[in-house]
């Protein structure tokens, strides 16, 4: 090995270097967070049930009788370990115990002492993008697998692509299988140096790389340093313990309605979730789309009136003054109000056979306000390549970028801002199917962008600023609009004085 | 009951309890998310009751839910006949106190043929009792949303199941072709004749059941607690010896133990466990120790690998 190269790997193995651990032992708290959801990525032979099953196995979530069906179903089919074949825990269909295949989204739950966490465990398919989709929609973070033998494929790309697009802004990269490698240190740094680019070129930070054995059970919720005393970062287990939930959306107050309690004459009350921001009685705020202004009276819960509730909260809201709200509408803080108009841009992920057809109309639903749209494709993300194609229709699995023309008024976030109100699922009126999952990306105005479709600005800037740039999440989602150049320092002096010359 | 209330009466009495952890929170709010979405988007919703400890949890949520209105759906109870008797009189009391609507039914089909699960055997017995009783009820009520408490950690096939779980007109489930559930927006949409099972619980552990029923205080079922019981072992369970319908057979004796039930169902074919837990902490430790899953003493089960998915292909809950 090269002595660059070896600096630069301790650099990473000095671990969890953005995630930032505590060199000490971590405050020690009971369940004193909300669950983590996350979910696992992998190629189909990276291990990725395996995994799964030994997190399962190793927090005790799996208990005698289960173990022993499994143990009956794997007869023959048990690993060199005398241990159960962790994946058939997964795979609850019975097509997928024939088949040896994961096909759908299966949830599974586990905790330690500190937290409980839910996985979604998604198939590694390429057909089965959309599933990924589905299970990354609620996930706060993802493990992606890989082989440490074989490296980063195609599907890493596509399932860091697709985990990013869905939001989730933070990453674990298990280099399974790193025992069949004699526990080759420089294999490792040099994965993960190429995932960190890969997630770079993304728009994602936080990443933490590990390498594990999920068959040995070496880094996942024990240590492995007996095999591995090269690394001292963390195991994956106190990666998810120490990750963040869903951080609170940084828009004002949302609350989608979902029903109007009124139960008596003297009592009505907005009932819904609270989809971000936090409201407290005194504050005003707007009903869109009718734009009506009223004060929050009383925030009424099964057990208390109270004084404050904050995203997450399903709450029923009492109001000041007779107003006309119903189902579908959206009780908003006064002065940080949501996008409202006809004409949205999203991208989205096709989940039927029949993809996204141009100019179709579809149902829209988002939050608990469902109306009529018509969908106009405009490109599809290669995601060999990264890049974006003009398409005029998604088949299935694409994921494209779309307008959105409604017949009446629309009321969005960004999903970048709020990743429930800019969220929306499209509805085909002819078989009811869910057909897209979709996210919004703005609003389109009357009069069009500052430049046309397929036009890029060009940002020449210092390296340094430039990765900086790259790096930032407000950059991540428009990428493809601009085009990024390097530059050195005195080159970028030059240009500025060009510009104000 | 009117629901004119007085402002001042809108404080809950009941509310001197120390705030919930964030965990149960976060699953308290989801579970009334989906409650109001469901009772919001169908015409007909029912709530299926089976009077167990998860039941228990999915009544109090109703009621949270929909607080300070009641609960705007009745309850369904498919009642087999051979329910614990310690059951049923729970459930008559749970329905006076909470002012609820409860649909009680029973296949009248096996009752006149005098099914049970002595003379029929479990499997046939639960298929005719339970899934074909449940497809009666369901369809004489036009029900087009049926909630209930069953969660993902329960069982394999149920891991993959969706929130909104769609039904054909034949009350059939089909695991492959399963509608995508993104974030918590729902799909509701069907044609007549079609359903929806909603699971409030999805997300929910056995664990979480428990500590969410100290939380908050929910009156349970007493056969959860330990207790000296009458019981007769048959098939490798201890079955509680109190129904006088239960006939001993050649070489089975009465005895008393001191156990307590994990799951409640029919007193045939529930086993129960020993167990010297007698309050809610008990339980709550003993279950944090537990090497076996709940399910163990669930005698449908055990039939073959994937059982509980066919029972559910064919209409079973």
């Amino acid at each position: 090995m090269t002595a660059p190269a070896t600096a630069n790997a301790v650099e990473h193995v000095a671990a969890g270097e953005v995630l930032a651990f505590p060199a000490q032992e971590p405050a020690r708290a009971t369940r004193d967070s909300r669950p983590l959801r996350l979910i696992t990525c992998g190629s189909v032979d990276d291990g990725k049930s395996t995994l799964i099953g030994r997190l399962l196995w190793d927090t005790k979530a799996v208990k005698e009788d289960q173990a022993a069906t499994l143990q009956r179903d794997s007869s023959g089919k048990q690993n060199d370990l005398g241990l159960p074949d962790f994946a058939l825990l997964l795979d609850g269909l019975q097509a997928e115990r024939e088949q040896g295949i994961t096909i759908d989204v299966a949830y599974r739950y586990f905790s330690t002492d500190k937290r409980s966490f839910i996985v979604a465990d998604t198939p590694g398919h390429e057909q089965y993008t959309r599933n990924m989709a589905t299970g990354a929609s609620t996930a706060d973070l993802a493990v992606l697998l890989v082989d440490a033998r074989v490296g980063l494929l195609e599907q890493t790309r596509r399932h860091a692509t697709i985990a990013t697009l869905m939001g989730i802004k933070q990453f674990v990269l298990a280099v399974n299988k790193i025992d069949l490698t004699d526990y080759d240190r420089a294999r490792f740094e040099e994965i993960s140096h190429e995932f960190r680019e890969l997630a770079l070129s993304l728009g994602v930070r936080q990443v933490t790389a590990i390498p594990v054995s999920a068959l040995k059970g070496e880094n996942v919720v024990y240590d492995g340093s007996a095999s591995m005393p090269w690394y001292d970062g963390p195991t994956l287990i106190e990666v998810l313990e120490l990750a963040t939930t869903r951080s609170a959306q940084t828009v004002g107050f949302r609350l989608p309605v979902q029903r109007v309690s009124r139960p008596g004459e003297s009592f009505r009350g907005y009932q819904g979730t609270v989809a971000g921001g936090s409201v407290k009685p005194g504050d005003s705020v707007v009903i869109l789309p009718s734009g009506m202004v009223a004060n929050v009276t009383k925030i009424v819960t099964f057990d208390l009136v109270r004084n404050a509730a904050v995203a997450g909260d399903a709450i029923t809201l009492v109001l000041d003054r007779q107003v006309d709200v119903s189902r579908g509408d959206m009780i908003v803080a006064i002065d940080s109000q949501p996008l409202t108009g006809l004409s949205f841009d999203a991208q989205l992920v096709a989940l039927q056979a029949e993809g996204i057809q141009p100019g179709k109309r579809y149902w829209l639903k988002s939050g608990s306000r469902r109306q009529r749209v018509q969908v106009q494709p405009a490109s599809q993300l290669d995601l060999k390549t990264g890049k974006w194609n003009q398409a005029d229709q998604l088949p299935m699995n694409a994921i494209g970028k779309v307008h959105l023309a409604f017949d009446e008024q629309a009321i969005f976030d960004t999903y970048e801002q709020n990743r429930t109100t800019g969220a929306f699922i499209l509805i085909d009126p002819d078989t009811n199917n869910t057909v897209a999952g979709g996210m919004i990306t703005a609003k389109r105005s009357a009069l069009g962008g500052i430049h046309t479709e397929d036009a890029r600005v060009i940002l020449s800037l210092p390296a340094d600023l430039a990765d900086k740039l790259m790096a930032t999440e407000l950059f991540a989602g428009r990428r493809e609009e601009a085009e990024v150049r390097r530059v050195s320092a005195g080159k970028a002096i030059e240009i500025i004085d060009d510009i104000d010359g | 009951m009117p629901h004119n209330l007085p402002e001042t009466e809108l404080h809950n009495p009941q509310s001197a309890k120390p705030p919930l952890d964030p965990h149960l929170k976060a699953l308290e709010n989801e579970a009334i998310h989906i409650f109001r979405e469901v009772a919001a988007e169908f015409e007909r919703p029912v709530m299926l009751y089976s009077i167990g400890k998860d039941s228990s949890v999915l009544l109090h949520l109703a009621r949270k839910a929909f607080y300070p209105g009641r609960v705007p759906f009745p309850l369904l109870h498919v009642n087999t006949g051979w329910k614990f008797a310690e059951m049923i009189a729970f459930r008559n009391e749970i329905v006076e106190r909470y002012d609820l609507d409860l649909i009680e039914h029973v296949n009248p089909r096996g009752a006149a043929e005098n099914v049970t699960p002595f003379t029929h055997g479990s499997a046939l017995y639960t298929d005719i009792m339970k899934t074909e009783a449940l497809r009666q009820a369901l369809d004489a009520g036009q029900f087009d949303a049926a909630f209930g408490g069953a969660r993902r950690d329960e069982e394999a096939s149920r891991a993959k199941e969706r929130i909104y779980s769609f039904r054909t007109p034949d009350h059939r489930w089909d695991p492959r072709n399963q509608r995508p559930e993104l974030w918590n927006v729902y799909n509701g949409m069907i044609r007549k004749g079609e359903s929806v099972r909603a699971f409030p619980l999805s997300n929910w552990t056995e664990v979480d059941i428990w500590r969410y029923i100290q939380a908050e205080e929910i009156p349970i079922v007493p056969l959860y607690f330990a207790e000296k019981r009458p019981i007769v072992e048959r098939d490798g369970m201890m079955i509680l010896a109190e129904d006088p319908r239960l006939e001993l057979l050649p070489g089975e004796t009465k005895r008393e133990e001191v156990i307590r039930f994990r799951t409640l169902g029919c007193f045939p074919l529930t086993g129960a466990i020993r167990s010297n837990a007698t309050t809610l902490d008990d339980i709550i430790s003993e279950l944090e120790t537990a090497t076996v899953s709940e399910r163990q003493g669930r005698a449908i089960d055990r039939d073959q690998s994937g059982s509980m998915e066919k029972k559910k292909r064919e209409g079973y809950f």
